[in-house]
């Protein structure tokens, strides 16, 4: 049966966003036949702009989906998120204005740019850029699992192609306007669907407790039936889950800047000091994420029993909220998906079109030939999410967008050490990276596609994540390399950047 | 342009701060209990929430201090 009320609201501002999607194009006018200003707006968006950008961008509706189903079906192991989240910005603000100082000095518009000239290894960047393209493409058909669960819980469940028609129609509409306005588009779109999440979240997090009698009770409550399950979890972290909490979170965070849509999202600021000023500002959408892994117990203890992860919030949602407001919180989930959606498919195509397209197929293209070649790399990279997201059980998606955070770490060394040391030898992160990305997807096939690996030390039983373990692993090989290809005197290429790349801001550039 | 010799040196000696909220979440024995609540809330939950928060704030003081 379809809900009328929250479908209409839906409607309502999914068409808004359509149009401010569309207008993008005309915002802060550039030459949308350049890279610069297609892929990245022209780098010229100040601390607002950005803060919405970036929390749109990294905080996504498969986020909104996953945090609460995980402590639903977990517990406390779910709350590793705050750890994560607490720990990433204090990081990033470190690495991150010194990579968008260097990006803007040498006009990189991908990590694997950076790769190139740092190590002057095209084969290097040729990895970095098909790292960040398996990484991303999981990660857009999630985005679309997003959409498809709260259309689903609106009532929209027919058979066959009829189900899929109105994600295929929310794709074509996204692929459009982010083809005509590029990062524009979802940089316009984030504010909506910031907003929309905000208020979402905040109302449930006012509502939803007093009907449930408060904070306290509910968290009791939940605690009592985790506890009475017949594979019984607990609402305190008990001490054996410990080590998979701590690598989950210190993985995912060293992770999270290295993929391709973070990127486009930082270099799209106008300074360095945008970038630092955001770093202290988007905790802001952690606190809202740690409020919605709130969610998990709250559904527990109102009772509500959805059949699958994926239902928890969207069932919330329609036990909790009157109707209309439900398809409000619907739309901001499914809006949700189109802002990091359509970075994600910039960023991808920006890898492409920089390092496999110029490098390989045609080095002598026209900036303008460039533009037009990753504006329709991104049509590709998004049709190719759609297919897949159509044939594939959404299982595997999950499954796979897991392994995708370990196989982005191997660029670690790569990138983020790149930045502060060219100690490292080019060929041995090459043969890091090449066993660190074999070894973990071994790994992860023969653990029953699980992240979780179980470690046997001292006689004792240890879950940990397995991209932090083949971070390590990856490390020591480089190393190791490092020391015999420095002794038989390989090649070590020549460093393209200076010193000064690093540090200095360009002349020009405004403190906006 | 601002002499890039003086913003180095004074920048990096704050970074050091930013090591705080790696310490006090990356080690779950510390806040993986009930007591002390607030409102009721365990504390696993409320510790760890305040860092969320704490470390938003010491980034933007490292900021701040680090600025010239």
């Amino acid at each position: 049966m379809i809900n009328w009320p929250a479908l209409s609201v839906f409607i309502v501002l999914f068409a808004f966003v359509t149009v401010l999607g569309f207008l993008g194009a005309y915002w802060r006018r550039g030459d949308l036949d350049l890279l610069d200003e297609w892929a990245l707006a022209g780098r010229r968006f100040g601390t607002l702009v950005t803060w919405f950008l970036i929390g749109g961008d990294l905080y996504t509706a498969y986020t909104f989906i996953a945090v609460p189903a995980l402590v639903y079906a977990q517990g406390a192991a779910g709350f590793f998120v705050l750890p994560y989240t607490a720990i990433v910005y204090p990081m990033v603000f470190v690495f991150a204005p010194r990579f968008w100082t260097v990006a803007k000095n040498r006009g990189y518009i991908t990590f694997a740019d950076f790769a190139r000239e740092r190590y002057d290894s095209r084969t290097l960047a040729l990895v970095v850029a098909i790292t960040g393209i398996l990484a991303t493409m999981p990660y857009i058909a999630l985005q679309l699992v997003g959409i498809q669960v709260v259309i689903a819980a609106m009532g929209l469940t027919g058979q066959g192609i009829v189900r899929d028609v109105p994600i295929i129609i929310a794709f074509i509409i996204l692929a459009a306007y982010t083809y005509r306005g590029g990062l524009r588009a979802p940089a316009l779109v984030a504010i909506v669907k910031d907003t929309l999440i905000y208020i979402t979240v905040i109302a449930a997090i006012i509502i939803i407790p007093m009907k449930l009698g408060g904070f306290a009770h509910f968290l009791s409550v939940a605690g009592h039936e985790l506890a009475a399950r017949p594979k019984p979890v607990s609402l305190i972290l008990a001490p054996q889950g410990y080590s998979i909490y701590v690598s989950l979170a210190l993985g995912s965070a060293l992770a999270l800047f290295m993929y391709p849509h973070s990127i486009t999202g930082v270099l799209s600021a106008a300074s360095a000091n945008v970038v630092r000023r955001n770093m202290a500002l988007l905790p802001a959408y952690s606190v809202l994420l740690g409020f919605m892994a709130l969610f998990g117990y709250m559904t527990i203890a109102a009772g509500i029993k959805p059949a699958t992860g994926n239902e928890v919030v969207p069932q919330l949602f329609l036990h909790m909220f009157p109707a209309w407001f439900a398809g409000f919180g619907f739309a901001a989930i499914a809006i949700g998906a189109l802002v990091p959606a359509a970075i994600m498919s910039i960023a991808a195509a920006n890898l492409f079109t920089r390092n496999i397209y110029r490098e390989y197929i045609n080095p002598n293209c026209s900036p303008r030939a460039e533009a037009s070649n990753a504006k329709l790399v991104s049509l590709v990279v998004k049709l190719g999410a759609l297919v897949f997201v159509l044939i594939v059980p959404v299982r595997f998606a999950i499954d796979l967008q897991l392994i995708a955070g370990c196989w982005i770490l191997q660029t670690f060394p790569t990138l983020i050490v790149g930045l502060y040391s060219r100690w490292f030898h080019r060929r041995a992160l090459l043969i890091a990276w090449i066993l660190g990305m074999l070894i973990a997807t071994v790994l992860w096939v023969r653990n029953e596609f699980s992240t979780s690996l179980p470690l046997s030390v001292a006689g004792s039983q240890w879950h940990v994540y397995l991209g932090l373990v083949m971070l390590v692993v990856n490390i020591a090989v480089a190393a190791l390399a490092t020391w015999i290809l420095n002794m038989a005197h390989v090649e070590r290429g020549q460093d393209l950047t200076k010193p000064g790349d690093y540090t200095n801001e360009v002349v020009g550039t405004s403190a906006a | 342009m601002r002499p890039p010799l003086r913003r180095a040196g004074a920048r990096t000696r704050w970074y050091w701060l930013l090591l705080l909220p790696f310490v006090c979440m990356l080690w779950p024995a510390l806040y993986a209990r009930v007591d002390p609540t607030v409102a009721g809330i365990p504390f696993f939950y409320w510790y760890q929430f305040a860092w969320v928060v704490l470390s938003a704030l010491l980034t933007a003081l490292v900021y701040r201090l680090s600025r010239d």
